[in-house]
């Protein structure tokens, strides 16, 4: 992908008052261009109401079984994905959805997988925790704490013997990191230098357990020093910290030099699943996470430095609301999966190479 | 065709498939320039060179997924699990993710894998390390089971499994290593998924594989001299089941007696003898038989182990028990 530099805000997107001096500016600003930064906008908010629309779907019973929704992390999904190319690769989670918005999935077919109907993602075969898009490089979102991790360590390792100039960015939550797949995967990541990132969303609850009672480090970046790779814990609200930390890892990786663990505080703001009665955490606390919502400080730190002004982030709302609309359209029309292919897909009949080289 | 044993065929087999296409590597602990837990490998690294037979940390679950990512992405991994008892450590890769993927994303990504693991008892290497757990596997729709008995078996269906696009466990037999026999030179494939009767006779059908085909060969043989002309069934496949060959033999002898390495109960036979009492009843003469490891840990001790494998007179036995 491109980069233009961005070195000054466009004067005339600026609001005079309450506008910060270029030099505060975050090097992400100066990286990412004008077209950039609005898409990042645009996906935090597609995403936002995405998830939103798919709680609304659920309650109408278009929606079966359950979901993990995200609402309050889309800072690190779009932060991260903001740094990729659309040909890297990336394993997700459970609590996916925004790291497959943020790589690039439409949202109609997201909606149809959700619908479990023949146009989504997986034909319907996975449902919303297993969202796999090879043409965006989404090797798939898994439904087991840990399992993308070593994954993710056979794609670079493809990557690096194939060439091909691909990373990959593996995204974990905070529960990942106690699980033994984790440290077999950085482990082998670091003693071959593969070009992956692992990106450790901590969002400070696994289920209704605290990091606090289950991790034996303060921060879970520290654990990088145990596999001699750098690691960084930001604020993961804040696009452009994450952002930041991901580029310098992202380069890291293509000039071969090995993984990176970017640790992103974060929050979720509903619960772990749809029967999560929210037993193991205050009103309180969830209110003060509220208060730093990410898209919200994203648009007040646009504004600051005029990067972006109100009107366009009207539209960028407006045109998200049509978005949506037609894709739950697109989902709502799209026919079930045949009962007599209950069985197809188990295994592949077909021969000779394989693969999903493009992108 | 060259005389060659079942661990030279294996490894011909693999040889074969680098050679012929690059996106083939070998990975797993001590497949480099150690060759392999039991020489396996030998010469391989030499040959491949450290990119293409790459030793691993002692990491079985990171092994797993290593070869699942790499395959989701266009490479033809062979990962060496050193013992299958050892799958344990890796399962939740190898049954969730390398199984599952192909049809939870709706056929999007194709995962071809071949997970080598030697398996089999009768080297008191005790409860950790002589295991079969071929019905472990055979349980888990996404994955292929493979189990050769004979080398040119050993050759044909390694160059089938790397090729396949599905990942494929290839429970290679420890019991069976130093075994010779005639194996075809160069190319050549055994399809998967058919059976190979190795041993015609018209009074029983002897449906096994793996180690226990030897066993079963033997016991034919006395039976022979009894005047029962038993048939002996090589599955070769445990999955996809060749459920027709199983069926014609039997249709032919009227009588079934099944026998694995694996312990009794939830063994693989008890599918097998389902599939014949479902599909097979009225072609039968006898209730069907099983003969099988008892339900224990395999011992250490020699005089257990002997006791724990089936063997050829066990088999003779159970036959008999059908006339």
């Amino acid at each position: 992908m491109a980069r233009s530099s961005l070195t000054t805000p466009e004067p005339d997107t600026a609001t005079a008052a309450g506008r910060l001096p270029a030099a505060n500016l975050p090097e992400v600003y100066r990286r990412l261009g004008a077209a950039e930064i609005r898409d990042a906008l645009r996906k935090m908010r597609l995403i936002r109401r995405f998830e939103e629309s798919a709680e609304e779907a659920y309650v109408r019973g278009l929606i079966h079984g359950t979901m993990h929704l995200s609402i309050g992390q889309e800072a690190s999904a779009v932060g991260v994905c903001s740094a990729l190319s659309p040909t890297d690769y990336m394993t997700s989670t459970h609590r996916g959805h925004g790291h497959c918005l943020g790589k690039g999935a439409d949202v109609g077919r997201m909606f149809a997988e959700f619908f479990g109907r023949e146009d989504g993602y997986c034909r319907g075969r996975g449902g919303s925790m297993h969202i796999a898009d090879p043409s965006t490089g989404n090797l798939g979102a898994n439904g087991i704490v840990g399992g993308g991790l070593p994954i993710a360590v056979g794609a670079a390792l493809a990557a690096k013997r194939l060439g091909n100039g691909r990373i990959v960015v593996c995204f974990f939550g905070d529960g990942a990191n106690n699980e033994g797949a984790f440290h077999e995967s950085l482990n082998m990541a670091s003693v071959w230098k593969l070009p992956v990132v692992f990106v450790c969303e901590n969002n400070k609850y696994g289920m209704s357990t605290s990091v606090a009672r289950s991790t034996s480090v303060k921060n879970i970046a520290d654990r990088a020093v145990a596999y001699s790779m750098p690691g960084v814990t930001v604020d993961g609200n804040r696009f452009a910290d994450v952002a930041d930390a991901t580029h310098a890892a992202v380069e890291r990786a293509r000039r071969g030099e090995g993984p990176s663990l970017i640790e992103c505080l974060t929050y979720r703001i509903r619960g772990h699943s749809k029967s999560d009665r929210n037993r193991y955490r205050t009103k309180e606390e969830i209110e003060s996470w509220q208060k730093r919502d990410p898209i919200q400080l994203f648009e007040a730190e646009l504004l600051e430095f005029g990067l972006m002004d109100t009107p366009e982030m009207v539209a960028i709302q407006t045109s998200v609301e049509e978005e949506i609309t037609a894709a739950i359209e697109f989902a709502k029309a799209s026919p079930a999966p045949s009962p007599a292919d209950l069985t197809r897909y188990v295994y592949t009949t077909e021969r000779g190479s394989h693969g999903h080289h493009g992108a | 065709m060259t005389q060659m044993t079942y661990m030279e065929a294996l490894r011909d087999g693999m040889r074969v498939a680098m050679r012929s296409d690059p996106n083939v590597f070998l990975a797993g602990e001590d497949v480099g320039a150690f060759g392999g837990c039991f020489g396996q490998t030998k010469g391989l690294y030499e040959e491949f060179g450290p990119k293409r037979v790459v030793d691993t940390p002692i990491s079985e679950t990171a092994i797993m997924g290593l070869a699942t990512g790499a395959a989701a992405v266009g490479l033809r991994p062979i990962v060496e699990i050193m013992f299958v008892d050892f799958m344990g450590v890796c399962m939740d890769e190898l049954f969730n993710n390398a199984a599952k993927m192909h049809y939870m994303f709706g056929g999007k990504i194709t995962v071809p894998l071949v997970v080598r693991a030697p398996c089999g008892a009768g080297f008191s290497a005790a409860a950790q390390h002589s295991q079969s757990l071929d019905a472990w596997f055979a349980h888990i729709p996404g994955i292929k089971v493979v189990a050769p008995a004979t080398p040119a078996d050993a050759k044909g269906l390694m160059l089938a499994a790397i090729r396949d696009n599905n990942p494929v466990i290839y429970l290679e037999h420890k019991g069976l290593f130093g075994l010779s026999g005639e194996v075809p030179d160069g190319d050549w494939e055994v399809p998967l998924g058919k059976a190979e009767i190795k041993r015609p006779g018209r009074d029983v059908t002897i449906i096994t594989w793996s180690a226990m085909v030897g066993k079963a060969l033997e016991a034919a043989e006395r039976l022979a001299a009894d005047g029962i002309e038993a048939e002996v069934l090589d599955l070769r496949t445990i999955t996809p089941l060749d459920v027709d060959a199983i069926l014609d033999s039997v249709g032919r002898t009227s009588r079934a007696v099944i026998v694995h390495e694996e312990v009794r109960t939830a063994g693989f036979g008890g599918e097998v003898a389902a599939v014949i009492a479902d599909r097979g009843f009225n072609l039968l003469d006898a209730p069907i038989k099983r003969v099988t490891a008892p339900d224990t840990p395999v011992p250490f001790s020699p005089v257990l182990e002997a006791m724990f494998i089936p063997q050829a007179a066990d088999i003779t036995r159970a036959v008999k028990e059908l006339f």
